[in-house]
């Protein structure tokens, strides 16, 4: 690596952000997203959310993508158990998730990477504080492997 | 405007005053939006739900500038149902609409990065763009709504959101566990804050309700299985067994007294204090006046078991029959019919369900502290019992401990001399704010309980009454003005908690509590002990619940879909609470929740259809391979396998039934059920512009 390679290397590393998706449930996560905001609970702008009916909507492929295309973390957030708005797709999400995380690590991918939380339309607090702590362990992390090669 | 139609997006920034532009450069974003694949039109404006602002985007459709459009602004969960109706007032399916939530998930949570959130804005839109480039026109679909409802439990709750509705010419199915309706109320003497008596105001209407033409009453009934949703429920009524032939029961009440001691078991309408046969009309009043037998209670005398065998012949060579057969004027009672044990089943359908199953009150053995063994120490309820004119005393105050010989004595036609009490004191709040048992605050103690001192001075003055409160509660109308007549009558009232009863030789009760007032420990001797005890929710509320598919809060009580906004509708659409099985209340209170409820199951109802969103799953039957792997999975039981018409099983989907939760389309293998409005390349193509971000993906 010459010398100004290295340079270019190290400054992006320090400028690195991490990219991070958030597939959120409509009735308690995506609710909670909006509540964070209402109620002016700052949190990192490296997460980004995009909106499903329900956690039990989520294919295990929708992770998978995000990841091969470089986002760097992958959070699927629904409503807790026995509140789903469909009343059970949430225990779907669970088993298809402990799947999910297995497909991960044979990718070479760290399974912290993706995270499936359960967070209640009114715990905006609780929005706020998993994406700081999500973010944390992303920027631990560091960039996603697939994304450097 | 036709699908295959190439996209034009109009894409429009809301500045919401200083709440988005305040931390987003929405110039910055605009600028942006141009750049992005099929966006033809970009425009911001201070306030975009506003009539101008929805003029701009009405005028790009009609001016067919855009056949696409985003709104960047706030939360769908809000603003999407007035851009959407904004769209198609301007002749576009209102479906071509998608939004870029900038403000609750942007701004307002990175208020002070100003630049990041910025950029974060743009990604929002340039996810929002990806998807607008992929969405499908589709149609509303109306759902026919069955103009008939079911209401479980038939207190005052249940009475009055019975009696509305059939007035409004609704069909009505009323089912009640019990064998009358009346529910608690039914029990009571008096009624505060007017101390009218409670069967006068509670009787006509119990009569109006079997009576009313458009009112199926369903007693001694209870839902078993409940299927569909809003508009269209299938339920499923178990008639319990009766053993007595309601056609023909007159409600004489001749079996009453000749069901033998051994068969005897304590009455619940009096609340244990006398007893009932196995063959009982619940109370003098109910409704209908019907017998049922009890099997638990009945010991079947004669070997008279209903098993549909004739009686065996006495030595004479009579029946021998059992008494309440032999004594039936009409032939109710008899037993030689077989009768199935399970009763019958009954199905409904119905458009929408009430549920006031209303409350029990704690049974007085919980408190060991009180000496609950002791005759003397009743709850409040018993209390009601013994002072109404239909209790076991026939309404004159005598010592509980007394009722079974004043009953025995009345049996035989004799006079006997009971004792009545000097001292009556009441104890507040036993099982309410009481971290042990109930944590919440049963609203009607502090109420009945001065209703019953009040009651009580004024028949007897002599009396001497204490009353041990944490605090008194009279916030209700006109409910202070009656404390305040209270304490003028002299009832002495003691601000403090009682800890312990504790029996005395002579028979009395020595009441040990704290006054907070002077600070001293107190002791009241008294000769009859009332516990105010706490207001449950019945103890099958939870499998109801879980039935219908509504939820419970922690304390047990059927949880409203919002406290203030929607406070007698639940989760699940279609189903509505009233009463005390929402959370203790007194009867103002559950006749308000019931009307509530009643005329929302009409505004439902009334249109006799309604809108539904037509974002639900559909199976392509080409791709579909008949695996099955999506039939079970439906929470909704929507989907089913059906043969084609070249004989091969394909899956399904009821567009009735199914609500659009997308677990099937997540699972199907041969990607067969697609999620309208949710749909796999729509929310791939938002997936994949997040996590190249900021690179664009150009397909
Ligand atoms: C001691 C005492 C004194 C009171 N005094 C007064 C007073 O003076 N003034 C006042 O305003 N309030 C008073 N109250 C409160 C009053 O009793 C209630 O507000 C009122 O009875 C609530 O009516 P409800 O219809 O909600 O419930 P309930 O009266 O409990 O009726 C519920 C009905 O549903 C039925 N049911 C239960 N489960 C099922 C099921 N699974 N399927 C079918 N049916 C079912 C029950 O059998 C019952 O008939 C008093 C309460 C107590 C405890
Ligand atoms: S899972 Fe897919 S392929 Fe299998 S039956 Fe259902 S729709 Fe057809
Ligand atoms: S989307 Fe949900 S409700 Fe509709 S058929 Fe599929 S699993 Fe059932
Ligand atoms: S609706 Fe939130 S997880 Fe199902």
């Amino acid at each position: 690596m010459s010398q100004a390679q290295a340079e270019v290397a190290e400054k992006k590393n320090e400028e690195w952000e991490p990219n991070i998706l958030v597939i959120a449930c409509n009735w308690c996560t995506y609710q909670a997203a909006d509540m964070a905001g209402s109620l002016r609970y700052s949190y990192p702008p490296t997460c980004k959310v995009v909106r499903v009916p329900c956690s039990g909507r989520v294919e295990p492929e929708f992770v998978i993508e995000a990841l091969l295309n470089g986002a760097d973390g992958v959070l699927i957030g629904g409503c807790h158990p026995g509140d789903c708005h469909y009343k059970e797709g949430n225990y779907k999400a669970l088993r298809r998730f402990e799947w999910l995380k297995k497909i991960v690590e044979e990718l070479g991918i760290e399974p912290e990477r993706v995270r499936l939380e359960w967070i209640a339309g009114s715990e905006g607090l609780k929005f706020a504080e998993v994406m700081k702590e999500f973010d944390a362990t992303i920027r631990k992390l560091g960039p996603n492997p697939l994304k450097k090669v | 405007m036709s699908n295959d139609e190439k996209p034009r997006i109009g894409v429009y920034i809301c500045h919401c005053g200083e709440n988005i532009a305040g931390a987003v450069d929405v110039k910055a974003v605009a600028e942006f939006a141009k750049t992005l694949p099929d966006v033809v039109v970009v425009r911001d404006y201070l306030f975009m739900c506003s009539d101008p602002g929805q003029e701009l985007i009405k005028q790009d459709i009609r001016d067919g500038l855009v056949n696409r459009v985003v709104v960047a602004a706030c939360t769908p969960r809000t603003h999407e149902p007035i851009f959407r109706k904004a769209c198609e007032d301007a002749g576009l399916n209102k479906y071509y609409f998608e939004m870029a939530n900038i403000r609750d998930q942007c701004s307002w949570a990175h208020w002070h990065e100003k630049e990041k959130a910025t950029e974060k804005a743009k990604a929002i839109v340039a996810a929002a763009v990806a998807k607008a480039r992929l969405l499908e026109p589709l149609e509303d679909r109306y759902i026919e709504l069955t103009k008939e409802v079911m209401v479980i439990g038939g207190g005052i709750a249940g009475i009055f959101a019975a009696l509305d509705l059939a007035n409004a010419g609704f069909k009505v199915h009323l089912v009640e566990k019990s064998p009358s309706i009346g529910g608690n109320m039914a029990k009571l003497d008096k009624t505060f804050p007017t101390n009218d008596c409670s069967a006068c105001i509670l009787t006509p209407l119990m009569v109006e309700v079997a009576n009313h033409p458009n009112i199926n009453l369903l007693t001694y009934s209870e839902v078993e299985s409940v299927e569909g949703s809003v508009g269209n429920f299938k339920v499923k009524v178990r008639k319990k067994q009766t053993y007595v032939d309601w056609d023909k029961c007159t409600g004489c009440g001749a079996c009453l007294d000749v069901c033998p001691p051994k068969a005897r078991v304590p009455d619940e309408f009096n609340e244990g204090m006398s007893l009932r046969g196995a063959i009982y009309i619940p109370f003098p009043q109910a409704v209908p006046k019907k017998a049922v037998v009890d099997m638990d209670a009945c010991i079947k005398c004669g070997g008279r078991d209903f098993s549909g065998k004739e009686p065996r012949l006495s030595k004479s060579g009579k029946p021998i029959l059992a008494p309440c057969e032999k004594v039936c004027p009409t032939g109710a009672a008899d037993r030689t019919p077989y009768r199935d044990p399970n009763g019958e089943l009954v199905e409904l359908n119905v458009g929408a369900i009430i549920v006031a199953t209303g409350y029990k009150v704690m049974d007085k053995h919980h408190f060991k502290e009180f000496a609950p063994e002791h005759p003397n120490v009743i709850t409040a309820m018993q209390m009601e019992r013994l002072i109404s004119a239909t209790g076991p005393s026939e309404g004159k105050l005598i010592k509980p401990s007394e009722i079974p010989k004043l009953l025995e004595a009345k049996k035989k036609g004799e006079k006997v001399e009971v004792e009545k009490p000097h001292t009556i004191t009441f104890i507040s709040c036993v099982g309410s704010r009481d971290n042990r048992y109930h944590t919440y605050c049963s609203r009607v103690c502090c109420m009945y309980m001065l209703k019953q001192a009040m009651i009580l001075k004024e028949k007897y003055p002599d009396l001497d009454i204490y009353i041990f409160f944490i605090d008194v509660r009279t916030p209700g109308k006109d409910f202070d003005e009656y404390y305040m007549r209270c304490r003028q009558l002299g009832i002495k009232i003691i601000k403090g908690r009682a800890g312990g009863i504790q029996p005395l030789p002579d028979d009395r009760l020595l009441v040990k509590g704290y006054d907070a007032e002077i600070g001293k420990p107190v002791e009241v001797v008294t000769d009859i002990a009332v516990l105010a005890t706490a207001i449950e929710p019945n103890p099958t509320l939870k499998e109801l619940a879980r039935t219908l598919g509504i939820n419970v809060g922690a304390e047990g009580f059927l949880k409203e879909r919002h406290t203030k906004l929607y406070p007698v509708d639940t989760m699940t659409e279609g189903i509505f609470i009233a009463g005390c099985a929402q959370g203790p209340k007194d009867i103002p209170d559950s006749v308000a929740q019931a009307k509530a409820a009643a005329a929302s199951a009409m505004s439902l109802l009334d249109p006799g259809k309604m809108t539904v969103e037509p974002l639900i799953s559909e199976v392509n039957k080409e791709k579909c391979t008949g695996c099955g792997i999506c039939v079970p999975l439906c929470p909704y039981g929507a989907i089913s396998l059906v043969e084609c018409e070249d004989g091969k099983k394909k899956s399904e989907i009821n567009p009735a039934l199914c609500k659009g939760c997308g677990v099937c389309t997540a699972a199907c293998p041969s990607k067969a059920i697609t999620l309208h409005g949710f749909t796999y390349d729509q929310v791939l193509a938002q997936i994949k512009t997040i996590a190249r971000w900021p690179e664009i993906p150009a397909e």
